[in-house]
């Protein structure tokens, strides 16, 4: 057997691929609703209604995927430029940290002008947490992937550490949580009374830039071509180091505005139990979405979709919520199988 | 149209309406043919004609649509290498298949004795190698490090590997791209020791006047069908390439042209960071005039070319562009200097397989005001860019959104080419232009260099076609080592002279 490449992939072919995944993942769903003692239809109906069966779900949903568009863009920002970014965790961390630091009364200032103050300091936390092992990858040759992933517990004791200690809320019962931001400091509703925050439509925003950037822009050129031939990419004249960086910047800068979004507009404060694993659940969502920035937005709805569904569901049917983790699992190998074979075909060798 | 052994021996191996499709192309279409024991067989055609394809087929790498094998009378099941090489086919490929850092001994031992057996039995192998390089003329220590011999003699370990398995067809994939005339001369000797002892020999090669050398008969393929077959004794170069390429070819007409200033000179330079690097170097690139740079490869080629393409720095002597030096030298200093380049790999240097011809063919000069402004990207513009190089260096392809991957190497280097010399460079650094493309795009390709010269441009010419460097250049260098030899003008050195100089000789009295 052997994968022999498609010239010119008809529509069919590049869609069919994808709904035959979505649906294996849809009947595995069924068969684990099965093992586990109930009717798959009626599970399968909770996880849809859970997800998108009322406005209060429909937001959950848009809220839960907020993070996963950031941290989804910020690995498809690296991935394609071949630097494999594990630490979006640390980073979004980093950058929840940050809008902690600056929105909690350390600086005076009204609104309008906090926000994007906090915003900015985030981006450069996590971007700062990105830089060093792209230039250690780029200097020493040191693995990114060990440095990136090392940092991600580094970063969580440290942060536990902190409220544990000189950032506990005097006001908060002994939990090792932070102080909450200031009022000036929370991102406004879109729309007032529902709870959909701001941070999904800087999440819109972001996905949006990401995608001109890639497209139409010299810098996004330049990343793309580092990372589909960094030989060609240096023989034609691309500075390959600063590029790496650039990179480094623009996805440690998205991972922590994560942090910013669920801070500053959903959690209010800093606990260490902010992320569910966003950062790690990031490379799911960029690679369901063949690393391309539009591409996330859908595939951080659909992920968040299944853990918002899941959890209404295990709560109304007793399926236990693995069940998400599971599907998901499932529907990334699927997708990715999928993927491929939109580009080529099989052939008996 | 299908090759016929001659009556008197015994067929070792025949090849029945083989056919291979990929996708729509037909690489194969009902090839027959057959080699007798004894006989030397040479495969002649363009790139693409479909030899390498044919042989992957007999080799159980690909299995044919139609057709069968029989090597000795017997069918080969089709698709199992390992049938291959049980029944007596052995292949020798371009590229070398030895375990570097294994001796000789163990390199022809690797693969012929079970994975799990307890005793190697060096002492009985080692009398046999004796024995096999004895009766073939192929002397070659066992115990010697690979890693350490020279390209011809890996080569002959390579022979020595088939005919330890016991080989009847031997399979040599252009053997002598990689050899210097002497070494290819020992070669010859070798594969007549092997015909004498009854083995049948398939000689693929580009090279006219190596077949009419070696082979008996000759088997020319074109679009993937058989068609001529020739006994070497009635035919020549001329004849064969007609066949070829389905016309009549000729040289290139080298007109004479005014020489001007040195465009880029080096003076004793020397690289770091290369096997070899260049010690002590120095060549003068003059406008109007094509520099040769002959040698066996990896022979300091790649440091010279590097160095000049701005993806090495010298670390000792002078550099100097257009009379000044160049302090900070990179890949965009030398595209600013209007250095142009032509890389020796196609597919990794000189372009990035998925993206689309517009994205390759402006990459290098993405940041003119031509393509972007203030980082925003006129696609329209590099579209249009794009167009004008299809439509002027005759790319096939389906349009300026192919991918580049999808384009045969023959068109790739058209698209490179183009991106290089539509900026009108003073300085063209031409490696390897045109190894690997059918002859159509061998002459696109030196023609439009040729007039490259015409408009004035210095150009550095480096190539493993001795015929080519010599056909082409107006001086040549020979590189051997790292170093590099004095200028020899057009016509005063002889291929064998040349030959002396690669291998090494003459740089101890020079220099």
């Amino acid at each position: 057997m052997r994968l022999e490449p498609i010239a010119d992939p008809s529509p069919m072919r590049r869609v069919l691929p994808v709904v035959i995944a979505l649906a294996a993942t849809v009947i595995l769903a069924g068969f684990l609703a099965l093992v586990s003692g109930s009717d798959p239809m009626a599970v399968l109906g909770l996880i849809v209604k859970g997800a998108v069966g009322s406005k209060f779900a429909a937001l959950e949903t848009l809220n839960r995927a907020t993070p996963l568009i950031f941290t989804g863009l910020a690995i498809a920002v690296a991935f394609r430029a071949r630097l494999w970014n594990i630490g979006a965790e640390a980073q979004l961390y980093a950058g929840a940290l940050v809008t902690v630091l600056l929105g909690t009364g350390a600086l005076p200032l009204p609104a309008p002008v906090l926000i994007p103050v906090m915003a900015l300091g985030a981006i450069v936390a996590g971007a700062a947490m990105l830089v060093g092992p792209a230039l250690l990858k780029l200097r020493l040759g040191v693995d990114e992937v060990v440095t990136t992933l090392l940092l991600n517990f580094v970063m969580l004791l440290f942060i536990s550490m902190l409220l544990e200690g000189p950032l506990k809320d005097p006001m908060g019962m002994g939990w090792p949580k932070s102080a909450p931001l200031l009022k000036e400091a929370r991102l406004p509703r879109i729309v007032s009374g529902l709870r959909l925050h701001w941070g999904f439509g800087l999440a819109l925003i972001a996905a949006l830039a990401v995608w001109l950037l890639d497209r139409h822009t010299v810098a996004g050129f330049e990343m793309r071509a580092v990372g589909a031939g960094e030989t060609a990419a240096r023989f034609a004249g691309i500075r390959v180091p600063r590029v790496v960086i650039r990179t480094a910047v623009l996805s440690g800068g998205l991972a922590a505005l994560a942090g910013f979004s669920e801070v500053a507009g959903l959690k209010g404060n800093l606990t260490l139990d902010l992320s569910p694993g966003y950062g790690y659940t990031g490379i799911v969502v960029a690679m369901l979405a063949g690393l391309n920035p539009l591409g996330v937005v859908l595939s951080a709805l659909f992920v968040a979709a299944i853990f918002v569904g899941a959890d209404s569901m295990s709560r109304a049917a007793g399926v236990p919520t693995y069940i998400a983790d599971m599907l998901l699992a499932f529907a990334l190998l699927a997708m990715v199988l999928a993927l491929t074979m939109t580009r080529y075909r099989l052939r008996r060798a | 149209m299908s090759g016929t052994a001659p009556k008197s021996r015994p067929v070792a191996l025949r090849l029945d309406g083989i056919t291979k499709r990929f996708g729509a192309v037909l690489a194969n279409d009902a090839i027959s043919l057959e080699v007798a024991q004894g006989e030397v067989l040479a495969l002649l055609g363009e790139n693409g004609a479909g030899k390498t394809t044919l042989m992957n087929i007999l080799f159980g790498h690909y299995t044919a649509d139609q057709g069968r094998i029989e090597v000795l009378g017997e069918a080969l099941p089709a698709g199992q290498p390992r049938a291959a090489l049980d029944r007596g086919v052995g292949m020798v490929h371009q590229h070398f298949t030895l375990a570097e850092n294994l001796t000789v001994l163990d390199n022809l031992l690797l693969g012929t004795r079970p994975l799990f057996g307890l005793r190697l039995n060096r002492g009985a192998a080692r009398a046999r190698i004796a024995a096999l390089a004895q009766d073939f003329g192929l002397a070659v220590d066992p115990d010697a490090r690979v890693a350490d011999l020279s390209v011809g003699e890996r080569q002959r370990v390579e022979i020595l590997k088939a005919l330890y398995r016991k080989a009847r067809v031997l399979i040599l994939d252009e053997p002598t791209a990689v050899l210097t005339p002497q070494e290819a001369e020992a070669l010859f000797a070798t594969l007549r020791h092997a015909v004498a002892q009854g083995l049948a020999v398939i000689f693929i090669s580009h090279k006219l006047h190596e077949v009419i050398g070696i082979a008996d008969r000759v088997v020319v393929l074109r679009h993937g069908r058989v068609v001529g077959e020739v006994a070497v004794a009635d035919t020549d170069p001329a004849r064969l390439a007609a066949m070829m390429v389905g016309a009549e070819i000729r040289s290139p007409a080298i007109p004479t042209v005014a020489e001007g200033a040195v465009a880029l000179r080096l003076e004793r330079v020397a690289t770091q960071g290369f096997h070899p690097d260049l010690v002590n170097a120095s060549l003068d690139l003059v406008a109007g005039r094509i520099t040769g740079l002959a040698g066996v490869s990896g022979n300091g080629q790649g440091a010279l070319a590097a160095l000049i393409a701005g993806l090495a720095v010298p670390v000792a002597g002078r550099f100097q562009i257009g009379g000044r030096d160049i302090p900070d030298w990179s890949p965009l200093a030398a595209i600013g200097q209007g250095v142009a380049r032509i890389p020796e790999d196609r597919h990794h240097a000189g372009t990035i397989g998925d993206f689309t011809l517009t994205e390759n063919a402006v990459i290098e000069r993405l940041r003119d005001p031509r393509f972007s402004r203030h980082g925003w990207i006129d696609w329209r513009a590099a579209r249009r860019h794009a167009e004008g190089l299809i439509y002027g260096y005759d790319i096939r392809c389906s349009g300026p959104d192919a991918r580049i991957r999808l384009l045969s190497g023959g068109n790739m280097q058209k698209l490179i080419l183009g991106r290089a010399l539509e900026e009108s460079p003073a300085i063209i650094l031409a490696n390897q232009p045109v190894r690997g493309l059918d002859i159509g795009a061998v002459r696109f390709v030196q023609e439009r260099l040729l007039a490259a010269r015409a408009r004035g441009a210095a150009i550095l010419l480096i190539s493993e076609d001795l015929e080519e460097v010599m056909a082409l250049s107006d001086v040549i260098h020979v590189i051997s080592d790292g170093r590099l030899s004095p200028q020899f003008p057009r016509g005063s050195m002889s291929a064998a002279d040349l030959g002396l100089w690669m291998a090494g000789q003459g740089f101890d009295h020079a220099a």
